[in-house]
């Protein structure tokens, strides 16, 4: 009845169900966490704006990006991504989102930050539809955990608009 | 050598209907198994649910070895999801951040392009050759969960058979001479 398999079976079966139940309980416990984080992000210049040879818009900016995101991090939290996505509608397409930078936040004391830069990654549109274009800046974050359910959220800032004229 | 004689004695007796009953406990396990797996797939929609993380291209985030939960929804793909795709030529799906959507206005076909958060470019040299973006149906679910390290359980076995074999065997043989 006492074999060592009976033995070594119990003692992995109580390891493994107390492991799982705490990895649930983390993840569960990450839920009342409401954070209030804030970002503003400003377009300080537009570098250029030009037609590719395959008529496609593109456009080259410096942003200023300044966020608190303390506010996500729980103990669970793992590292959170971070990044701003270009948002705008064009006759052809409902929605395009061009991310244009990103970053990844390690911890709860880098998650105060100011920075000045570039568009990390082009800013192509589908197609020539940039000319005088509204569109929003999001910055979205992807709240990454040690273990269980991942989150993510974002704040849209409105309000910014391309130039009239190729440059 | 206790153990294995206490194994073998129970295998020498044995009655019919004792093999019997063993091997329809048996045929529970494996049942059972398959009917967890197929109903993840039907409340997740996704046609794998659960996929291990082969390579490093979305640390420090996800590591070799840790486990993602996947969920299909309806819902449209946006930029920052964590996606698995299969690209087509290519056996391995990849887990990989999606960094630009572009939805069209009428049948809300989309083109996505994808990133490894590590990787310093995009995905595009991943891709088939002249593929320059993805669409929906290359899509296999989006991460929802995580757990790290369980996957090494499967790592391992691929990459070492035997260790898989000694395993079904062991558990196997555990099964057959267990008695209730």
């Amino acid at each position: 009845m006492h074999s060592f398999g009976h033995r070594a079976n119990a003692v992995a079966t109580f390891a493994v169900t107390i492991l799982a139940a705490m990895c649930f309980a983390a993840s569960f416990s990450d839920s009342f966490n409401s954070p209030t984080p804030t970002a503003s992000v400003k377009i300080l210049n537009i570098n250029w704006f030009q037609k590719e040879a395959n008529a496609n818009d593109e456009v080259s900016m410096t942003l200023n990006i300044s966020a608190d995101l303390s506010s996500l991090f729980t103990w669970n939290t793992k590292q959170v991504f971070v990044f701003v996505a270009a948002e705008y509608e064009t006759p052809q397409n409902a929605l395009n989102q061009v991310s244009l930078w990103d970053g990844i936040i390690p911890s709860k004391e880098h998650a105060k930050f100011l920075i000045h830069t570039t568009n990390k990654y082009r800013f192509i549109d589908q197609g020539s539809n940039l000319k005088g274009k509204d569109f929003n800046l999001t910055m979205h974050w992807h709240i990454m955990p040690k273990t269980g359910k991942m989150f993510a959220d974002k704040i849209v800032m409105t309000g910014y608009r391309l130039p009239e004229q190729y440059r | 050598m206790g153990f294995i004689g206490e194994q073998v004695e129970s295998i020498r007796s044995m009655q019919v209907r004792q093999v019997l009953t063993q091997i329809i406990s048996l045929g529970m396990i494996v049942t059972s198994a398959l009917i967890i797996w197929k109903g993840l797939m039907l409340v997740t929609g996704s046609e794998s649910p659960v996929v291990v993380v082969l390579s490093g291209s979305m640390e420090p985030g996800f590591k070799r070895g840790d486990i993602l939960f996947l969920h299909m929804s309806k819902d449209p793909i946006r930029t920052g999801e964590i996606v698995v795709f299969n690209i087509d030529g290519r056996e391995i799906p990849i887990v990989h951040r999606v960094i630009k959507v572009h939805e069209r206005q009428e049948s809300a076909e989309v083109d996505i392009l994808t990133k490894g958060d590590k990787n310093f470019e995009d995905d595009r040299l991943l891709y088939a050759q002249g593929q320059q973006w993805l669409q929906q149906h290359h899509i296999m679910g989006r991460a929802a969960g995580y757990l790290p390290y369980v996957g090494w359980v499967t790592i391992v076995m691929t990459e070492q058979p035997i260790i898989k074999y000694i395993l079904i065997g062991v558990l196997g043989l555990l099964v057959i001479t267990s008695k209730e």
